[in-house]
């Protein structure tokens, strides 16, 4: 076990050596993204405060991770509730479809949704992103809500129905509080992998780039590649924060259940 | 409330509130899933002809020019030696150490161990890209700390824009997918089983190789296909570090769609990309079935 853990430390070492390199050059003075390193600088980023272009990506890709992330969930909770409360015809086919964007190919989705879009005569923008960027979160908030529905006690909410509650009010007061922490988890996973997902909003953002677009733009212009590690390193930093927070949720709802907790988010 | 009573109505039988509750979710998949993709294979058998004209009747063309043409044929067959590859390397070198966190790890450290490792996941994809760039670039990290240290003198130019600079960076972006599923499967065996192997006599090497290696298969099977069938459509990693010499086929589906307007053979490119992984996959899960010892193993699904 011993060599399998320095070999799991190197292992993570691996995992990690990108991103620590990425604060590294983002507060390094040279303008050539290699060492030696020169001097500390924050320069970068106060350059990135002059990107206004920059600034317009930024609030399109909010607005559109916001709503992909809030219909995601939606879409999670009733597909979630169903697979582990109820069994009805065809569930593991319908299921297995509905996860299907969980390994199918982004550029595959992309494309096929663009198609449709194209051929029925409508112009892409933020909205054809949102409904690409539902359509592959919602495996992710399936999975984490599944786990949150599973370790609900479904006796809570009979109890609810012989005290009178119907169904719609036993499922706010009773299940919905419940299952709170997986939801929010599940909105903060679906937030993330939306304001990150770069092939989907590049085919489907038409003039109107997101973020990670208008990112991918900049990497052809080396005078901007510091400002670029300096972007990096601010969203790195707030998804390493988002996905922490998820993780706490995540584990407060499976400590409230009573679950033993050894997996992640998958 | 009138939807109330309808729903209490449907809640007398399970059957109809579990459909009922799936279909917003069911529905948005056919709509936006399932529809584009036949909408893609539909497309595939047309020819394009104006802007945004297609001409009438359905044809082969497209399929005969994307498997004769030795371009498309070249990019296709890097496209699954790279996957391949990828995936090879990732579960190989994602065993250990998935085994090592559910067998050498407190239990108490288990979730912290599994978080540690899908962090780098969730960081923006094409910034961890373009870092290896950085990295393994001709004055690249690698490149000048191997200079520093005295181990080369000239930099290495085998390690950026080619294939092997592609199959590295998929490499670490897919090893928690391949992480993932072993581990999952790994947590599942009944350690009194192993206790028993050792029990009656068997060694700690044959004890694994017998034991823990079968009932861990189906999270391997999970694992590489979770890692094989995404890596055959990436974009952004040839596209950065792959140079010419580099390039899939995704790449080549943006062309035909983005650039030369030419959607019908992006789409046959496509449907083909997705027939052999498909394949592949097919063929692949029918022998890690038999390599669980048949009916016994569920695939480890995420």
């Amino acid at each position: 076990m011993k060599s399998l853990k320095a070999y799991a430390i190197l292992y993570l070492v691996f995992l990690y050596a990108p991103i620590f390199l990425l604060p590294l050059f983002a507060f390094n003075s040279s303008t050539i993204i290699a060492f030696p390193l020169e001097n500390f600088t924050t320069e970068w980023f106060t350059q990135l405060l002059t990107l206004t272009e920059m600034h317009g990506a930024l609030l399109n890709s909010l607005k559109i991770a916001v709503t992909s992330a809030v219909l995601a969930t939606v879409l999670g909770v009733f597909a979630a509730m169903a697979a582990t409360r109820y069994s009805f015809p065809g569930q593991k086919g319908i299921m297995g479809f509905i996860m299907l964007p969980l390994v199918l190919p982004e550029i595959i989705v992309a494309v096929s949704l663009l198609i449709v879009i194209l051929r029925m005569g409508f112009d892409t923008g933020a909205w054809s992103v949102i409904a690409g960027h539902t359509l592959i979160c919602t495996p992710f908030a399936i999975a984490i809500l599944q786990s949150a529905f599973a370790s609900l006690d479904p006796s809570l909410e009979e109890a609810a129905y012989d005290l009178g509650e119907t169904p719609a009010s036993a499922f706010r007061l009773v299940t919905l509080p419940l299952v709170m922490p997986g939801i929010i988890s599940a909105l903060l996973i679906s937030f993330t992998i939306s304001m990150d997902e770069f092939i989907i909003a590049f085919f489907l953002t038409g003039s109107d780039p997101t973020l990670p677009v208008y990112l991918f733009s900049m990497l052809r212009f080396p005078k901007l590649l510091p400002a670029v590690m300096a972007l990096g390193t601010i969203l790195v930093v707030l998804s390493v924060l988002l996905i922490t927070i998820a993780e706490f949720f995540r584990r407060r709802g499976a400590k409230r259940a009573g679950l033993k907790d050894t997996g992640g988010f998958l | 409330m009138r939807i109330g009573e309808r729903l209490h109505q449907f809640f007398r039988s399970e059957k109809g509130v579990g459909l009922l509750l799936v279909s917003p979710t069911a529905l948005y998949a056919l709509l936006l899933l399932a529809v584009p993709l036949i909408a893609i294979f539909a497309i595939s058998f047309l020819t394009q002809t104006g802007v945004r004209d297609f001409e009438p009747g359905l044809s082969l063309v497209n399929y005969r020019e994307a498997l004769t043409d030795p371009l498309y044929r070249q990019l296709m067959l890097r496209s699954l030696m790279v996957s391949g590859l990828v995936t090879l390397i990732t579960v190989l070198l994602a065993f250990p150490i998935a085994y090592f966190v559910s067998f050498g790890v407190k239990p108490e450290h288990k979730s912290l161990w599994i978080f540690l490792i899908t962090i780098p996941f969730w960081t923006s994809y094409l910034i961890r890209v373009f870092l290896w760039k950085v990295i393994l670039g001709y004055n690249g990290v690698l490149n000048s700390g191997l200079q520093a240290v005295g181990l080369i003198d000239e930099p290495l130019t085998f390690i950026l824009y080619n294939v092997n600079a592609v199959v590295i960076t998929l490499a670490h972006a897919y090893a928690p997918f391949a992480i993932l599923p072993i581990f999952v499967a790994l947590e599942k065996i009944d350690r009194s089983l192993l206790e028993a192997s050792r029990d009656l006599g068997e060694s700690r090497t044959m004890t694994f190789l017998r034991v823990t290696l079968p009932l861990a298969a189906p999270g391997v099977v999970a694992a590489v296909l979770i890692v094989f069938i995404p890596t055959i459509g990436d974009y952004v990693t040839p596209r950065l570090v792959g140079g010419p010499g580099g390039l899939m086929i995704a790449n080549m589906i943006q062309t035909q769609f983005l650039r030369l307007n030419n959607a019908p053979l992006g789409a046959t490119l496509a449907v083909l990309a997705m027939l052999i992984v498909a394949v592949i996959s097919i063929l692949f899960l029918i022998l890690g079935h038999r390599a669980a010892g048949g009916g016994k193993a569920n695939g480890g699904r995420k």
